[in-house]
């Protein structure tokens, strides 16, 4: 196992007066593909902002590579290296494919001609607007965005949802190959219990805002994600 | 060649033919309304790079317009009257060199536009128009309230500046002076649309969380170009002080405001040379419509209308025929 990325223990958070997150632990390493399950409205996107600063915690702590996330302005958490592939894909809509990778653009091993190499899609749509993408070629310019910033982490949320089958298999291909040639440390959140079952390493379940259940993603059996997932 | 460049330059083109054929017929009213033109469309430029490129609806750019009026009439008055600008442990005296005045007018806006900046970007929509107007509207009541140079009344300034190796008394000349100015700035801001920065600030407009969330610092970015675009609003408000030879309060009304801004939606936002086409028209329709009816304002106003409902990329995108892109 790498080094460990992101720490989060015990992390509290709130929309206005309401609580969203009670109690959520968890650990990334380096290299590490976790998924982070749950059911609709368990506090898993609500997690994903917490680690980006979109949310401000109530209580408890976030680490990432041992420093302290607390208070970080957002674009310094993308400066640290988190890349944050958001719900709904939110690409610039008014700028081209390149125009929005390079919008993202860092200085690291990812280029506009290694994303477009992981997706060959984007490469043929190099000059088209983003709004004019269909939904599954804006999700892969998400995740392209999101690795121009050259993360050490990247934050996927619900990369595949909504997305024909055969644009879902080509997403998850390209996070397999995240994981195995890059090595990248990955932060899933996704309802595709087979997919993650073949690629993840470690699982999280929220319920109702706290962690659950963790352990390898070998281990989940059908009780479990009955009890905890309803499938 | 992108159809908006050929527009482009035939806008820059006929803009440079209209004083030609003035001069060759002796119509030195004509090089005078053109000069304007290039004025009101450099302050257009201005405001363009905040309004079109970075989403900062400003209604408070008559205060960069009046600054720059203000530092050419001051410098120059202090020069000819042989007075210091400043008299103390340090000397400073007035100036009619034109490139002295357009230094100290861009560090004088870039200044006050950092201070205005620095307390409005963090706002957005329409308390970023409310701040922004309420500088504009306190630079104009301190004019009014500032006897030394001129107070209500305004200030005069004798003899225009002065432009090394030529004759900037030479209404041609002074009109080659201005639409030079123009030219290089729009050259410049069409370098920087094209760079990081410009592309950071398009993608700003369009969602600045997102940017954040590539590691790109907002509020700098958005600062920065507010500043810049006040310096180039500035720069236009140093010309028409030399121009009408005279500066007065009303160049820090939110009317003028309003009017560079309207140069810049009648044009287009965003668009490159969208002002030049914006102050163009404004400035025929005021001659043409003027003659007519002194209610001339009605009918800018109904065409006003009719650019923001039917061609919101204003004139150039519908002249260049192409779906509105960059605008936000």
């Amino acid at each position: 196992m790498g080094r460990q990325l992101l720490e989060m223990a015990h992390v509290t958070a709130f929309y206005g007066d309401s609580q969203a997150l009670f109690d959520i632990s968890l650990k990334v390493h380096a290299g590490q593909l976790v998924a982070l399950m749950g059911r609709n409205g368990m506090g898993k996107t609500t997690t994903i902002r917490t680690i980006c600063g979109l949310l401000n915690i109530g209580s408890g702590t976030i680490h990432f590579d041992g420093q302290d996330m607390a208070s970080r302005p957002r674009h310094a958490v993308a400066r640290l290296g988190i890349g944050l592939v958001p719900e709904g894909r939110r690409c610039f809509p008014n700028l081209t494919v390149e125009e929005n990778l390079l919008v993202a653009s860092r200085p690291g091993i990812w280029t506009c001609a290694k994303v477009t190499d992981l997706f060959p899609r984007l490469g043929e749509r190099r000059d088209q607007l983003a709004i004019s993408l269909s939904g599954g070629e804006q999700q892969m310019l998400a995740i392209g965005r999101a690795l121009m910033t050259n993360p050490r982490l990247l934050l996927l949320d619900e990369a595949t949802e909504g997305l024909a089958p055969v644009i879902r298999h080509e997403i998850w291909a390209a996070i397999t190959t995240l994981k195995q040639e890059n090595n990248l440390a990955i932060l899933v959140v996704d309802k595709s219990l087979r997919e993650l079952r073949e690629i993840a390493d470690y699982a999280y379940i929220l319920q109702r805002g706290a962690t659950v259940w963790q352990g390898d993603i070998s281990a989940l059996n059908r009780e479990l994600t009955m009890r905890h997932l309803g499938v | 060649m992108s159809r908006e460049t050929v527009v482009n330059l035939v806008l820059l083109g006929s803009l440079l033919i209209v004083p030609v054929y003035a001069r060759a017929v002796d119509d030195p009213f004509l090089i005078t309304l053109s000069t304007r033109v290039a004025i009101f469309a450099l302050a257009g430029v201005g405001l363009n790079l905040a309004l079109g490129l970075g989403g900062l609806v400003s209604l408070g750019h008559a205060a960069f317009f009046g600054i720059g009026g203000y530092t050419a009439g001051i410098l120059a008055s202090h020069a000819l009257n042989y007075a210091p600008l400043i008299d103390g442990i340090i000397v400073i005296n007035g100036s009619r060199s034109m490139p002295v005045i357009w230094v100290t007018t861009l560090i004088v806006s870039a200044c006050l536009a950092l201070l205005i900046g620095a307390l409005s970007v963090r706002t957005t929509g329409v308390y970023f128009i409310m701040i922004t107007l309420a500088f504009g509207q306190m630079m104009y009541y301190f004019s009014i309230s500032w006897p030394a140079y001129g107070g209500e009344d305004g200030l005069p300034i004798a003899i225009r500046n002065e432009f090394p190796g030529l004759n900037s008394l030479d209404p041609f000349q002074f009109f080659l002076i201005a639409y030079a100015v123009l030219c290089v700035t729009i050259f410049l801001i069409s370098r920087l649309q094209d760079s990081a920065f410009g592309l950071a600030l398009n993608a700003v407009r369009q969602s600045a969380r997102r940017v954040e969330m590539v590691g790109i610092a907002t509020f700098r970015l958005r600062l920065t170009a507010f500043v810049l675009s006040g310096m180039i609003t500035g720069l236009a408000g140093a010309l028409f002080a030399d121009l009408n030879r005279f500066v007065s309060p009303s160049m820090f009304s939110w009317q003028t405001s309003g009017e560079i801004m309207i140069f810049v939606i009648l044009g287009g936002t965003a668009r490159l040379c969208g002002p030049v086409a914006g102050a163009g028209m404004f400035i025929i329709l005021e001659h043409l419509l003027g003659g007519i009816s002194d209610y001339w304002l009605i009918f800018l106003g109904l065409l006003l209308l009719v650019v923001v409902l039917f061609a919101q990329g204003g004139l150039v995108s519908w002249l260049a025929g192409e779906r509105v892109r960059r605008h936000g």
